[in-house]
């Protein structure tokens, strides 16, 4: 993978994501409470939690999304606090994130979009844009490993798309842009079985000791495909519960009734 | 997708100082005494050695425009305007007309290149397909050169200054001249009849198609100075003729005047594509100077099947107040209207189009789209009517706001008119704000703010700049982004 060069820094196992006492409230209501978290480099870390547990909150917090209000605390990327940043700039060091429910742009092609992205991008790292011709080769190579044919990139953004094609458009964009961090929001929702198959191949090819991910689900079936090192339950605001893989199974069995009451 | 890109690079490059064609040409002028009496009219019509007809229909208009008043309903407000302080001509002192290029004073020729508009014949080099374009370039109230006039009279086509079209085509320039916007049309026009300075005038025999882009370039450069200007052009049967006209001026804190006139003349089976770019001075950011640009542009379809296309992508001044229009009289004649229109900071915006069905199975199509940003208002005022006579007309207008922040306005005033029971007339109408959805969504894949209002807006009136002919597309692409600047907070 060329993907980490430009912010190769914390090989392995180090600590690339800190999340510190964080508190977030939207219109006065506090969603995220005290929430503490960490990703080390080379992870893939599963989110699971119920309806209303704050984890897509924390999704967009982390992007640094308008409109979320944040209390205190810190989210430090590689020991830098984003919560400094333009959402912009927490891009430009390598934040990621797949939409649930990615944004429709009429009249701007896909293929226009990606462009103008990954250049925004190689920019900021002091490299020349890329030229038309290897802009290309590169998009139909992740393209179709996507099964994303090529005509579909020529349609303005996630216009009339369906819901597993807008999918697969998030994975070819976070494939192109190599981030440091990739943050899944219940990325497998509204997939069918092949779909869930073809996005999940798509991340596991994007696995690397200088990448980590953080996968939001709510169910067990996303994490067949995407095997995660360590699961975090999520209930009312904050991680009450770390484990591995297991736990996930567990949450699978018995739901989440048991957390959400602890959490209480 | 190159253009997109093009436009996300100009926005990367932006000056703090948006407006990059503020520069003053520091050259003596010959001017009128100020202000508006008989004696100004007499002094112009002298200057340019008209003949007596002209000047007679001249101080007609200026009779009757002293019986007017100025038009109150458009959605603009504006302190009242001293038609008395106003220079109604002004020409560089060292222009009497030059007769080729090499003549032309070198200042203006430095203003002409600073601006991008190239005053030489290039050579087409072997190998290289490249369109020539024939330029007429007029810098305040004269035509200081035009392009390629000898390429075009061997195709038949008449390209010049309209005072040159006054002495050597006084025939043509009689026999057409107020035919489409009478010199009592409206308070503007009937003032332009009385004091019009300079312009383009074009004629395309039949069956010729016109070999290349025709183009004028309009510069106020004169403190005080109203512009004046008169366009017409002809396409004759079966001819064919494409028009661009860009607009600058420089940076003042007071308002100047902009009040020209348009007429277009399609005979049976001839088209006229007529294409703006609009990027008069539009003002400070608190609102201060600029031009009003009080324009009357109307296309007469006078032949059956000939069909006339207004394009115009309006950036510039700070209030707008023009309504390119077609008289659709030819039996299936065809009118269309494409427009952008892009106001920010202070900038006021009335625009639109009129499409009158007159003639049998006559068809419209208007697409207009506005971006309004800033403290700015944006108007859509159109009007469509099919008259008694007009069996099987048919429109269609799809009309499309975008707002850009909290403080800005859009408004769309359609007037639809049907007195044939058998004509078709479709409108529709959409406002929408760049979304924080959208924003964002750009944001965290990299973009900038600037550079994602680009991309937004760029792909909002997609369908429009694509009615542009090539080389005005990208040059209108940049413009859109650079009006934008500083349009996000």
């Amino acid at each position: 993978m060329t993907a980490a060069k430009g912010h190769a820094r914390a090989e392995g196992r180090g600590a690339m994501l800190e999340i510190k006492n964080l508190n977030v409230s939207i219109e006065d209501k506090l969603i995220l409470d005290n929430l503490s978290l960490t990703v080390n480099a080379g992870e893939v870390a599963a989110i699971m939690g119920p309806n209303g547990s704050g984890k897509s909150t924390l999704a967009y917090v982390i992007a640094g999304k308008p409109a979320y209000e944040v209390q205190s605390g810190e989210i430090l990327l590689d020991g830098e606090n984003l919560l400094e940043l333009e959402p912009n700039e927490r891009a430009l060091k390598g934040v990621f994130l797949a939409f649930q429910y990615p944004t429709e742009i009429p009249g701007v092609a896909a293929m226009t979009f990606l462009k103008a992205a990954l250049n925004a991008q190689r920019r900021a790292r002091g490299e020349s844009d890329l030229t038309t011709p290897d802009f290309m080769r590169r998009v139909r190579e992740v393209a179709n490993a996507l099964k994303i044919d090529q005509e579909m990139l020529r349609r303005p953004l996630n216009v009339g798309f369906s819901g597993g094609e807008k999918k697969r458009f998030e994975v070819l964009q976070m494939a192109l842009l190599a981030p440091r961090i990739g943050v899944l929001d219940e990325t497998d929702s509204g997939l069918d079985i092949d779909a869930l198959r073809v996005v999940a191949d798509g991340v596991n090819a994007l696995r690397d000791p200088n990448r980590a991910f953080l996968v939001i689900t709510h169910y067990q079936r996303l994490l067949d495909h995407i095997k995660p090192d360590v699961v975090h339950v999520m209930a009312r605001g904050r991680i009450v519960a770390t484990g591995g893989p297991e736990l996930a199974l567990e949450l699978e069995r018995n739901g989440y009734r048991d957390y959400a009451e602890e959490a209480a | 997708m190159a253009a997109d890109q093009e436009t996300v690079d100009r926005v990367r490059s932006i000056d703090v100082d948006a407006y990059k064609y503020g520069f003053v040409t520091p050259i003596e002028s010959d001017l009128a005494p100020k202000g508006l009496s008989e004696e100004t009219i007499r002094f112009i019509s002298r200057k340019k050695d008209e003949p007596e007809w002209l000047l007679e229909w001249r101080l007609e208009a200026f009779r009757r425009w002293q019986t007017m008043e100025e038009p109150k309903w458009a959605r603009v407000s504006y302190p009242p305007i001293d038609y008395q302080d106003i220079y109604y001509f002004a020409a560089p002192k060292s222009a009497p007309a030059p007769r080729s290029l090499d003549e032309v004073d070198p200042e203006l020729l430095r203003t002409y290149a600073k601006l991008g508009i190239p005053l030489v014949e290039q050579e087409i080099l072997a190998g290289v397909e490249k369109p020539q374009v024939a330029v007429d370039a007029v810098f305040d109230s004269v035509s200081i050169a035009t392009t390629f006039k000898a390429e075009l009279a061997k195709a038949g086509v008449i390209f010049s200054s309209f005072s040159e079209a006054v002495r050597n085509h006084p025939d043509l320039v009689r026999r057409y001249l107020g035919t489409v916007v009478p010199s009592t049309d409206n308070f503007y026009a009937t003032l332009n009849s009385a004091v019009f300075s300079d312009g383009s005038f074009v004629y395309v025999p039949p069956g010729v198609r016109c070999p290349m882009e025709l183009s004028t370039y309009f510069r106020i450069n004169e403190r005080n100075t109203g512009q004046f200007e008169r366009t017409l052009i002809i396409a004759d049967r079966g001819a064919y003729v494409s028009y661009l006209e860009g607009c600058t001026a420089p940076k003042r804190d007071e308002n100047q005047l902009h009040a020209a006139v348009v007429e277009l003349i399609a005979l049976d089976d001839a088209e006229i594509k007529y294409s703006t770019v609009q990027n008069w001075y539009p003002g400070d950011s608190e609102g201060r100077g600029g031009i009003y640009n009080f324009v009357t542009k109307r296309g007469d379809c006078r032949g059956a099947r000939s069909k006339i296309s207004w394009t115009q992508v309006e950036t510039g001044s700070a209030i707008t107040w023009k309504y390119p229009s077609c008289v659709l009289r030819g039996e299936a004649s065809r009118g269309e209207f494409y427009s952008i229109a892009i106001s920010n900071g202070y900038q006021q915006v009335d625009s639109g189009t009129k499409m009158i069905h007159l003639g049998r199975n006559t068809t419209s199509r208007i697409i207009s789209k506005g971006v309004a940003a800033g403290k700015s208002q944006n108007t859509y005022r159109g009007q469509v009517s099919a008259h008694r006579l007009a069996t099987g007309a048919r429109n269609f207008t799809n009309c499309d706001s975008l707002l850009i922040g909290h403080e800005c306005g859009a408004h769309t005033v359609p007037y639809i008119e049907a007195k044939n029971a058998s004509a078709v007339i479709e409108h529709e109408a959409t406002t929408s704000k760049v979304s924080e959805e959208q924003m964002f969504y750009c944001l965290q894949r990299g973009l900038s703010a600037e550079e994602a209002t680009a991309l937004i807006v760029n792909g909002f009136v997609r369908d429009v700049l694509q009615q542009l002919p090539m080389e005005f597309a990208v040059e209108a692409q940049k413009l859109i982004s650079i009006s934008l600047e500083g349009s996000v907070g």
